[in-house]
């Protein structure tokens, strides 16, 4: 089996979790960049964390014959002191060109505010201008439902944005007709207590067979499973459904998605 | 796939999770003190449960039990983490 982790924050893991997901069939990683836990103080702090991203972390995986890429970007838990987001967003065109940078990501919303609509939208700006791909991180929990209709509406507004290179991540049953039908990507995100566990992502791909939909773990340093992806593989195997189906499911729309980048090549 | 072989996948483990739900609702209601807005939202969400018919979309109506309905930002974040139930509107 063969598949692309879309979204997986690897600085926060260990190098057995490359190993392990070697050894699982990953061909590539791509990594958004997004909060570390705590609030950075200064531009400065991320123009070293974008720099781990590019230059640092694709060393790492390399050592596991992994292709690793990333995606740039100030998390909406950050958008709240507008000053050092602006800076934040004024240095990130420096690392646009560099390989591996997929595109704008992971933006959104976190508790639906107005300073983190205010961000998102400069951060779309940003996107459209340098006519890169855009990641989406809809909220957590109670504030899912009501970000992803924001953020689709703030999308929908803004002619310069094609969907088809958008994908809005960690949709759930209450979100995934909405970005679907709206035209971008969805993406499903596997965490061991919020989010999807296997087997209902597995019945949101069976109620949208043939979406544009991609699978990943999300991992980063709290609860979650570098191997989540494999893992809903084997519960599709337990459904009875076929290898080139799973393969189109955790492979090839990846690969479909991500080849609108320049910076992406395609596994062999 | 038969329904037979849901049950055949699955049956264990959902009855295991609904037992666990009946377990924390015992000891929310063997606890002092009031309800909050959580456990509201969460006997709400009990509701979606009960819905017949092939059609009831339950996992789709239990988290929209525990969503935000409201559809303008909120002035300024309360803190970085969601709780999992929406508080009411201005709380």
């Amino acid at each position: 089996m063969r598949y692309i982790e879309p979204h997986a924050h690897m600085v926060s893991r260990t190098t057995d979790d490359y190993l392990a997901m070697v050894l699982a069939g990953c061909q590539a990683v791509c990594e958004p960049a997004f909060w570390a836990g705590f609030d950075r103080h200064s531009a400065e702090g991320f123009r070293d964390y974008f720099a781990q991203l590019t230059e640092h972390e694709p060393k790492r995986a390399a050592k596991y014959l992994l292709p690793h890429y990333s995606w740039l970007c100030l998390n909406p838990k950050e958008a709240e002191d507008l000053a050092l987001a602006g800076e934040v967003l004024a240095l990130i065109p420096e690392f646009l060109d560099r390989p591996g940078v997929l595109g704008i990501g992971e933006i959104g919303l976190n508790r639906n505010s107005r300073n983190e609509v205010a961000i998102f939208e400069r951060h779309v700006d940003l996107a459209a201008r340098h006519n890169q791909l855009i990641l989406i991180h809809t909220p957590h929990l109670e504030d899912k439902h009501k970000g992803t209709r924001l953020i689709i509406d703030i999308l929908k507004n803004d002619p310069r944005i094609d969907p088809g290179r958008v994908l809005i991540d960690h949709v759930e049953e209450h979100t995934v007709d909405r970005v679907l039908e709206a035209g971008f990507w969805a993406g499903i995100t596997l965490y061991p207590e919020s989010k999807c566990t296997p087997p209902r992502a597995v019945d949101i791909l069976e109620r949208h067979a043939g979406g544009n939909v991609w699978m990943n773990s999300a991992c980063d340093w709290g609860h979650s499973d570098p191997l989540a992806v494999p893992k809903a593989c084997f519960e599709m195997r337990k459904r009875g459904h076929t290898a080139a189906e799973i393969d189109q499911i955790v492979f090839q729309n990846p690969v479909r998605f991500l080849s609108q980048s320049p910076h992406f090549v395609a596994p062999v | 796939m038969q329904r037979s072989q849901v049950l055949d996948l699955y049956f264990v483990d959902a009855r295991s999770k609904l037992i666990d739900i009946a377990a924390f609702l015992d000891r929310a209601e063997r606890a002092e003190g009031a309800d909050d807005y959580r456990l509201r939202a969460f006997r709400e969400a009990l509701s979606a449960l009960a819905a017949q018919g092939g059609g009831a979309n339950r996992a789709e109506r239990v988290l929209l039990a525990f969503s935000d309905p409201t559809s303008a930002p909120v002035e300024q974040a309360d803190g970085k983490a969601a709780t999992g139930a929406w508080r009411g509107e201005g709380k």
